[in-house]
C-alpha cells in the first residue's frame, strides 16, 4: 500500500522495439567483459559475436517490420524514443553495414597486426549509436546517439597505430567532429530556447499550432543543426576531414563510416528537418537545395583529379551525400521515400567497393594509387568484374540500382520545382561518371605496373562484393519491390 | 493457314520484348561459357544473333501498313516500377521498323566478318549486350524505358572500344562515354519534368508512356521549347551534329572494326531516331520552332563532314568523317518537316547503316593486310585485290548517292522534300552530294587505282568469308535502290501520321508540299478550259 502509492512513476517501455540497440550495446560491452576474463585469446569470439549480433538484428527486423506495418508506428519511453517504418528500414541498413565491415575486418586486422577485440566492441558500439539516432524522437536522445556513434568512430579511425596516416586522419576527424557536435548541440539548445522543449513531436505541434513573433533564435538553431548534421553525412562544406579520414582510416573502418554512418545522420537529418521542422519548409528548403547542389558538384569536380582510389570514392561519398540530401530537401513523401532508397543501395555500394579496396590495398594498407588497380582485371577478373557493376552502379547507369536511386531524388526536385537543381546534379554526374572510368580504365590497362603481384582476396571480400552487386543489379532491374518497401518506410511522428 | 498462324502468333507471342531479351539471354550464356569450350564463344554468339535477326526478319513479315489504323503495332505493356509510372512498353512502327530489322542485320555480320583479338567472351558478350540495347531504344514507347537504353549502350561501347580498340582507344572510349553521357544528363531532367508537368496538367498519376503524354500536348508552348532542347542535345550529341561533333572521328578511328561497324551502322541512329521520335512527335510546336537553327546546322554538318574528309590521311577517319556529312543530310530531313524528306531521313538512317558499315568492313579488311590505314601508304590495291576493289566501288558508289544504289533513293528525297520545304538549304546541301563524289572518288583512286609497291602488290584479295558477309550488305544496296518501293510503302503511313500530328499540334503550319505537281497542275487547266 505505502509501495504502490509512492512509487515513481516509470515511463512505459516497449521492450521489442529496443532489440537492435540492446543487442548492440549488450553484446560491445559483453565482449569487452567476458574476453578480458578469458585465459586464451579465441580469435574467432570477437569477430564471431559482432556478426551474429548484425544477423540477429537485421533477421528481428523482419517481425519487427511486420508489426509496425499492421499497428502502425510507436513512440515510448516518454515519447522520447519512436519507432516507424524507417527506424527499422535504417537499423537493418546499419546492421548490413555492420555485418559487411566485421566480414571484411577480420583478414584486414590479422593482415595488419591490429588487435581485433577493440575494434569489434567500438563497432558494436558505434552501431548502436546509429540506431538510437533513427528511433530518437528527442533532440537529446539524438545528441546522445550521435555521440555514441562518433566517439566510437574516432578511436575506429586511429586504430592502424604504426600508420601515421590514420593518427592524422582521427585527430582531424576528432577535432572538427568535436566542433561539429558543439555546433549541434548549441543548435538544440537555441531551438529548445525558442519552442521549450526538445521533443520532436512537442517542437512539431509547438510549430505548427504557434506563430512565433521573433523566430530568429529558431533560425539560427537551425542553421546550427544543419551544420552539425551535414558534417555527419559530410556535406559541402562541411566535408574537408572526409578525404584525409577516408585515406588514413583502415579501409574497413572507412566502409563502416560511408555505409553506416552516413545512414545514421541522414536518419537524423530526415526526423529533424522534413519530419520535426515540417511547418517552417520554406525557411530551410533552400539552403538544404544549395548545399545539396555544392555536394554533388564539388565531390564530382574534385573527384576526377584525385589519383588514389580511396580518396576519389570519399569525394564521391560526398557527391553522393549532396544526391541524398537532394531528396531530402524536396520535404515530401517520394523525396524522402527517394533517399531511403538511396541509402539503402549506396550501403551496398560502399560496402563493395571498399571490400575490394581493402583487398587492392594490400599489406600495410597504403596500395590505393590508381596504378595499383592497373592490370587488376587479367589477374582477378572475377573481381574486376564485380567491381565494374559496382562502379557502374555508383556512376547511375541504367539497370543498376545507383540509376533507379538517382531517378527517385532527381524526379523528387523536379517534383518541387528545383529544376536547376536537378540539372547541375546530373551535369556533375556525368563529369564523375569520368572517376569511376578512369578507375575501369586502370583495371583493364593491359601493362601490369600494378605492385601487387598475387592479391590474396579472402571468402569474406567475396562474400560482400557478390552480395553487393547482386543487390545493385537486382535493384536496378526489379526496383518495384525496393521502391514499395521505403515507400512503407517514409518515417512518421506520432505521439505515444 | 499462312494468315491464320502469323495472326494467332503476332497476337500472343511478344516478338519485341523478345529482340531485347535473345541478345541478352546470349551474353550471359557467352559470359558463362566455360573457359574449356572457348571454340563454341563465336558460334553461340551467332546463333543468338541471327535468332534476333530472325525475330526482326518476321516483324517486318508480319508488319501491316496498309488498313492499319493503330500508329504502333505489336504493342506490348507490362507494368514495371509502378510507383514511378515506369512499364516496358513496346511498340514498332514504320519509321523504327527498318531501323530493327538493320540492327537485326548488321550484328550477325558483325561476328562474322571478324573475330576478337583477344578476350573472346567478353567481347561477345558486351556485343551481344549492345544489341539488347540498341533494340530497346528502338521499341520503347516509355520515356524513362527509351534513356535506360540509350544510356545503357554507351557501357558496352565504351568497353568494345577501350579493350578491343587501336591506338589511343582509351582516350577514344573515355570521350565517347563521357559527350554522350553529359549531353544525355540533361534529357532525363527533362523527361521527369515532362512526366511530372504533364500530369500535373491532364490530373491523375504520373505516367512516362510516350503516346499518352505526345498525344495529348499538354505542356505550355514556352516550356514544351525548352524541355525540347533538352532531348535535342542529348540527340545532337549522339547523332553528331556539327560543332558537338569531336568524339566520333576519335571513336570511330580506334574502335575495332566491328565496333565502328556497329556505332555507325546502328548507334549514331539512335539520336537520329530520338529525334524523330522524341523530337517532332513528343515536341512538334518545339521542333517546328527550333528546325531553321537544325536545318543549318544539318547544312553545316554536310559541308563540314565533307570537306574535312578530303584532308584525311587516315582512311578510317576519312570514312568517319563522312558520316558526320551523311547525318547532316539526314538530321536536315528531319526538320524539313514534310513526307518525302523524313521518309528520305529514315530510309538515308537505313542506307548509311549498310554502306558505311559495308565501308568500314573493308577497311578493316584492308587494314588487317596491311596494318596501316594511312592512304600514302596504300595504292595499287586493285591489282593484286580485284574483287575488294569491286565491292568497294560499289559501296563507295552507294555511299556518293549514284543512282540506281541505296543511297541516292535517300538523298533525292531529302533533298526533294526540303526543296519545297526550304529551298536555299537545300541547294546549299546539294553540293555536299558533289563534296562526297569528290573525296570519295579520289579516296579510291589513291588506295586502289596507281602502281602497286610492295606490299601493297603481294595482298590477298577477299577470301571466302568475306565475300559472303559482303554479299548481304551488297545485295540490300543494290536491291534498295532499284526498288525501294516496299520499303518506303512501310514507312510512308508512319510519317504521314506524324506530320499529321505536326500539323494538328502547331497552330498556321500546313506541310509544306509540292505546288507545282501534277494534280495541281491539272486543276489549272481545268480552270483555263472553264474560263474558255
Amino acid at each position: 500500500m505505502f509501495f504502490a502509492s509512492n512509487s515513481i512513476p516509470t515511463p512505459e517501455i516497449v521492450w521489442w522495439a529496443l532489440i537492435p540497440v540492446i543487442v548492440f550495446s549488450v553484446s560491445g560491452v559483453l565482449l569487452l567483459t567476458v574476453s578480458s576474463l578469458l585465459k586464451k585469446e579465441v580469435s574467432w569470439l570477437a569477430p564471431g559475436v559482432s556478426l551474429t549480433a548484425g544477423i540477429f538484428v537485421l533477421l528481428s527486423s523482419i517481425p519487427m517490420w511486420n508489426r509496425i506495418q499492421n499497428d502502425g508506428p510507436i513512440s515510448f519511453l516518454n515519447n522520447s524514443v519512436g519507432t516507424d517504418g524507417s527506424t527499422i528500414f535504417l537499423t537493418s541498413l546499419i546492421a548490413i553495414a555492420l555485418i559487411s565491415t566485421s566480414i571484411l575486418a577480420r583478414p584486414y586486422l590479422s593482415r595488419e597486426g591490429i588487435p581485433d577485440l577493440e575494434f569489434y566492441v567500438l563497432l558494436l558500439l558505434s552501431a548502436a549509436g546509429g540506431v538510437v539516432m533513427a528511433g530518437a524522437n528527442d533532440l537529446i536522445v539524438l545528441f546522445l546517439g550521435i555521440e555514441i556513434l562518433s566517439i566510437a568512430v574516432y578511436v575506429l579511425v586511429a586504430l592502424h597505430l604504426r600508420k601515421i596516416e590514420s593518427q592524422e586522419a582521427a585527430i582531424k576527424y576528432f577535432l572538427l567532429g568535436a566542433f561539429s557536435s558543439a555546433f549541434l548541440l548549441y543548435g538544440i539548445a537555441l531551438v529548445y530556447g525558442a519552442v521549450g522543449t526538445t521533443n520532436l513531436i512537442g517542437i512539431r505541434n509547438f510549430l505548427t499550432t504557434s506563430l512565433l513573433i521573433e523566430d530568429g533564435m529558431l533560425m539560427i538553431g537551425f542553421a546550427l543543426m544543419l551544420v552539425g548534421l551535414g558534417f555527419k553525412v559530410a556535406v559541402f562544406p562541411f566535408h574537408a576531414w572526409t578525404p584525409d579520414a577516408y585515406q588514413g582510416a583502415p579501409t574497413p573502418v572507412v566502409i563502416w563510416m560511408a555505409a553506416g554512418v552516413k545512414v545514421a545522420g541522414f536518419a537524423a537529418i530526415l526526423r529533424v528537418f522534413p519530419l520535426t521542422f515540417a511547418s517552417y519548409v520554406d525557411d530551410w528548403q533552400i539552403p538544404l537545395a544549395v548545399l545539396s547542389g555544392l555536394s554533388v558538384v564539388f565531390g564530382s569536380v574534385v573527384a576526377v583529379v584525385q589519383t588514389n582510389v580511396k580518396r576519389m570514392l570519399a569525394y564521391s561519398s560526398i557527391a553522393h551525400a549532396g544526391f541524398i540530401l537532394i531528396g531530402v530537401q524536396s520535404s515530401n513523401m517520394d523525396g524522402t521515400a527517394a533517399v531511403l532508397f538511396y541509402l539503402g543501395v549506396y550501403t551496398f555500394l560502399a560496402s563493395g567497393s571498399f571490400a575490394i579496396a581493402t583487398v587492392v590495398g594490400g599489406e600495410g594498407d597504403s596500395n590505393h594509387d590508381l596504378d595499383a588497380y592497373k592490370g587488376l582485371a587479367k589477374r582477378k577478373p572475377a573481381l574486376a568484374a564485380l567491381f565494374t557493376i559496382l562502379l557502374l552502379g555508383q556512376a547511375g547507369i541504367p539497370f543498376t540500382g545507383g540509376f533507379i536511386a538517382k531517378l527517385g531524388v532527381i524526379s523528387s526536385a523536379v517534383d518541387t520545382k528545383y529544376y536547376f537543381l536537378a540539372g547541375v546534379a546530373m551535369v556533375s554526374a556525368a563529369i564523375a561518371a569520368y572517376v569511376y572510368l578512369r578507375i575501369l580504365m586502370a583495371m583493364y590497362s593491359e601493362n601490369n605496373e600494378g605492385k601487387i603481384e598475387d592479391i590474396h582476396v579472402s571468402k569474406g571480400v567475396w562474400v560482400v562484393a557478390a552480395l553487393s552487386s547482386i543487390v545493385v543489379i537486382a535493384t536496378g532491374f526489379i526496383p518495384g519491390p525496393f521502391v514499395e518497401i521505403t515507400r512503407d518506410a517514409v518515417p512518421i511522428l506520432v505521439g505515444g | 493457314m499462312n494468315l491464320i498462324i502469323a495472326a494467332s502468333s503476332s497476337a500472343t507471342f511478344p516478338v519485341l520484348p523478345s529482340l531485347l531479351i535473345v541478345p541478352t539471354a546470349g551474353a550471359l550464356v557467352v559470359a558463362f561459357l566455360p573457359r574449356a569450350r572457348k571454340d563454341l564463344t563465336k558460334l553461340v554468339a551467332v546463333i543468338f544473333s541471327t535468332t534476333t535477326c530472325a525475330l526482326s526478319l518476321w516483324l517486318l513479315s508480319d508488319f501491316e501498313y496498309e488498313n492499319h489504323s493503330d500508329m504502333f503495332q505489336f504493342v506490348s505493356r507490362q507494368s514495371w516500377i509502378s510507383d514511378f509510372g515506369i512499364s516496358w512498353s513496346f511498340g514498332v512502327d514504320g519509321i523504327s521498323l527498318f531501323l530493327i530489322v538493320l540492327t537485326g542485320i548488321l550484328f550477325p555480320i558483325a561476328f562474322l566478318a571478324v573475330d576478337p583479338e583477344h578476350n573472346d567472351r567478353s567481347y561477345f558478350a558486351w556485343m551481344l549486350l549492345l544489341e539488347a540495347g540498341v533494340m530497346g531504344v528502338f521499341c520503347s514507347l516509355d520515356l524513362i524505358l527509351f534513356f535506360l537504353c540509350f544510356e545503357v549502350v554507351l557501357v558496352p561501347m565504351y568497353f568494345l572500344i577501350s579493350r578491343w580498340g587501336h591506338g589511343n582507344r582509351s582516350y577514344a572510349a573515355t570521350k565517347f562515354f563521357l559527350f554522350t553521357m553529359a549531353g544525355s544528363a540533361l534529357m532525363l531532367v527533362g523527361i521527369i519534368t515532362v512526366a511530372f508537368l504533364h500530369a500535373d496538367n491532364v490530373g491523375g498519376s504520373v505516367t512516362f508512356d510516350l503516346v499518352e503524354i505526345a498525344e495529348s500536348q499538354s505542356i505550355a508552348q514556352g516550356t514544351a521549347r525548352w524541355l525540347f532542347l533538352t532531348f535535342a542535345l542529348a540527340f545532337a550529341v549522339k547523332i553528331p551534329i556539327f560543332p558537338l561533333h569531336t568524339w566520333l572521328p576519335d571513336a570511330h578511328t580506334e574502335a575495332p572494326t566491328a565496333g565502328s561497324v556497329i556505332l555507325a551502322g546502328v548507334l549514331l541512329k539512335l539520336g537520329t531516331y530520338g529525334l524523330i521520335r522524341f523530337g517532332l512527335y513528343l515536341f512538334p510546336e518545339a521542333s517546328h520552332f527550333f528546325a531553321p537553327v537544325f536545318l543549318t546546322l544539318g547544312v553545316v554538318g554536310i559541308i563540314y563532314g565533307a570537306v574535312v574528309a578530303a584532308m584525311q590521311k587516315d582512311l578510317k577517319r576519312l570514312v568517319a568523317y563522312s558520316s558526320i556529312a551523311h547525318l547532316g543530310f539526314i538530321v536536315l530531313g528531319t526538320f524539313a518537316l514534310n513526307t518525302e524528306a523524313i521518309v528520305g531521313s529514315v530510309l538515308q538512317m537505313v542506307n548509311h547503316g549498310i554502306s558505311t558499315g559495308a565501308l568500314f568492313l573493308l577497311v578493316g579488311m584492308i587494314y588487317e593486310r596491311r596494318h596501316t590505314r594511312q592512304i600514302d601508304e596504300l595504292g595499287g590495291l586493285q591489282h593484286s585485290a580485284p574483287l575488294m576493289a569491286g565491292f568497294f566501288t560499289v559501296v563507295m558508289l552507294s555511299s556518293i548517292g549514284l543512282p540506281g544504289l541505296n543511297g541516292f533513293v535517300g538523298e533525292f528525297l531529302i533533298l526533294l522534300g526540303t526543296f519545297t520545304a526550304h529551298r536555299w538549304w537545300a541547294v546549299v546541301a546539294t553540293l555536299g552530294v558533289v563534296l562526297a563524289a569528290l573525296y570519295l572518288l579520289w579516296a579510291y583512286q589513291r588506295v586502289f587505282h596507281g602502281p602497286a609497291e610492295k606490299e601493297n602488290a603481294e595482298i590477298t584479295d577477299l577470301k571466302t568469308r568475306e565475300t559472303l558477309v559482303l554479299l548481304p550488305l551488297l545485295a540490300l544496296i543494290v536491291f534498295l535502290g532499284v526498288y525501294p518501293k516496299p520499303v518506303i510503302n512501310r514507312m510512308e503511313n508512319s510519317v504521314k501520321t506524324l506530320v499529321v500530328h505536326i500539323e494538328k499540334h502547331v497552330s498556321g503550319f500546313e506541310e509544306p508540299v509540292n505546288r507545282h505537281s501534277l494534280g495541281e497542275i491539272k486543276i489549272d487547266t481545268q480552270q483555263l478550259e472553264e474560263g474558255h
